[in-house]
């Protein structure tokens, strides 16, 4: 995982997501379930640490942190 | 409904001794009339007991909500030990830090691969009973080796041990069904055994999931501590004993004796997985419901203040029979369209082993529908066998002809 990066992109695949409430619950402040399916803050946010801990544990890797500079995948790692 | 309580007294809990697989009709008065209520369960300090889909999904899924808090208390619990330590007992970032470890393992694109040896395990368990003849004691003969078969190479427990530790996970889902030294024993047991697993993936190291938190241990940076990797993995290899399995015969148990359902199946075989959702729904595997949540502040929950510091258990079978959901909720509906249920739980402690779970009852019933379309009891309903004094419902044998 890279982390250099100033800004990070959130996105939630919607077709993926089966509404664990996985990412809800590790960071409430960047992921809300709206009729149960997952939906991450649109504007870019700080680097954070519980973004990571999401993506890294959702059940069907629907998340993505990509760099808001240059676009390169955060987190998953494959 | 039939209430000789003491104003403001709480109710027993669980409100009755599980009978098959059906659920305590007071859950449905309760949803209605008092969708929050005070309960006593065997163990522990009284607690809330929610009942409402919606109250249940924030109780397990919202921030205000702690499993963490619940370490120092007396925690309500249907068993005589309280878990006290380990993965459940945790709320993020902590959790997180455990949970990140093992996610990747299952995941949908990683549990995907181990489709095929599924298939194959199914199909050799199969030929096996084709070869000895009806009947056949399907628990024996199939629903348990499946799952064990697959956790097994999963983690990389030689399969050869497996005596053992069926033997000893009972432990974690036993609440009078072995006395609590027994427990204790076994449960030491079970952590004996995975310490001695990875004492020998210290020397040689290998692929598998233990492995894996061996090589992540021992990289020594604090991410893991050697008594968690040890529950970790001695809890994954018990889950992987005692849900699975039990949940196989339990599906095709409800399948046999709802014809017109199982006819549906055997036509459209396409449906198994929407069918495995709606018997994830419909199926109430837990006798009862457990491990509460701690309020961390002051809420309202169906309009019931809780206070913080209070504990609140959700009711998840109530929660999937709850209407206001799922249309005509307690029919069994396999081509049901939209299923959130909360078989699985549902915020950051949302079962690990979900996809597994839902790949291997996937395969298990595509396998025997498709191999063995005349399958049925081969004893009257009456008959059948349940078990008694554990945390699941389930079946002890399960008799089949085809």
């Amino acid at each position: 995982m890279s982390d250099r990066g100033t800004a990070w992109r959130l996105s939630v695949d919607a077709d993926t997501c089966i509404g664990s409430g996985m990412c809800a619950g590790i960071a409430p402040g960047l992921f809300t379930l709206v009729h149960g399916v997952s939906v991450a803050r649109e504007a870019p946010i700080a680097p954070d640490p519980a973004a990571v801990d999401a993506a890294e544990s959702c059940p069907v890797e629907a998340i993505s942190i990509r760099d808001a500079a240059d676009d390169h995948l955060v987190a998953p790692e494959p | 409904m039939t209430d000789t309580r003491q104003p403001g007294a709480a109710r027993p809990y669980p409100f009755s001794d599980p009978d098959r697989l059906n659920l305590d009709p007071l859950y449905a008065n309760l949803r209605r009339q008092e969708p929050v209520t005070r309960v006593r369960l065997p163990f522990g300090e009284e607690a809330w007991l929610a009942t409402r889909y919606a109250d249940v999904r924030t109780v397990l899924g919202d921030p205000r909500f702690s499993r963490a808090a619940s370490v120092g208390r007396d925690e309500p619990r249907t068993t005589p030990q309280q878990i006290g330590t380990g993965i459940l007992s945790m709320d993020p970032p902590d959790h997180s830090r455990l949970r990140r470890l093992v996610a990747k393992a299952f995941t949908a694109r990683r549990v995907e691969l181990l489709r095929p040896a599924t298939v194959e395990i199914a199909d050799e368990l199969v030929d096996a009973m084709i070869v000895a003849g009806p009947p056949a004691d399907l628990v024996e003969a199939f629903s348990t080796p499946l799952p064990v078969r697959v956790i097994c190479r999963l983690l990389g427990v030689p399969v050869t041990d497996q005596g053992l530790f069926r033997t000893w996970s009972e432990a974690i889902v036993s609440t009078t069904s072995l006395p609590p030294e027994r427990i204790l024993e076994y449960l030491g047991n079970m952590r004996a055994y995975m310490a001695g697993l990875i004492a020998e993936r210290r020397r040689t190291p290998t692929d598998d999931l233990i492995g894996a938190l061996v090589r992540v241990r021992d990289t020594g940076d604090d991410r893991l501590s050697e008594q968690e990797m040890v529950e970790l993995a001695a809890g994954l290899l018990a889950a992987g004993h005692e849900t699975t399995v039990t949940q196989i015969s339990n599906f095709v148990y409800v399948l046999l004796t709802n014809p017109e359902q199982l006819a549906l199946l055997l036509a459209r075989p396409e449906l198994v997985p929407a069918a495995v959702e709606e018997l994830l729904r419909y199926v109430p595997l837990g006798a009862a419901s457990a491990f509460a949540r701690y309020a961390t502040e002051d809420l309202t929950l169906s309009g019931v203040r809780i206070r913080a510091g209070d504990p609140v258990i959700g009711a998840v079978s109530s929660a999937n029979r709850d209407g206001e959901v799922f249309e005509d909720p307690d029919a069994l509906d396999l081509t049901r369209g939209a299923n959130p249920h909360l078989g699985f739980g549902h915020g950051v402690h949302h079962c690990i082993g979900a996809q597994l779970a839902r790949m291997e009852l996937q395969v298990a019933l595509e396998t025997l529908l498709g191999r063995l379309p005349a399958l049925a009891l081969a004893v009257d309903e009456k008959e059948l066998d349940w078990k008694s004094g554990l945390l699941v419902r389930g079946l002890r044998t399960l008799p089949v002809t085809w």
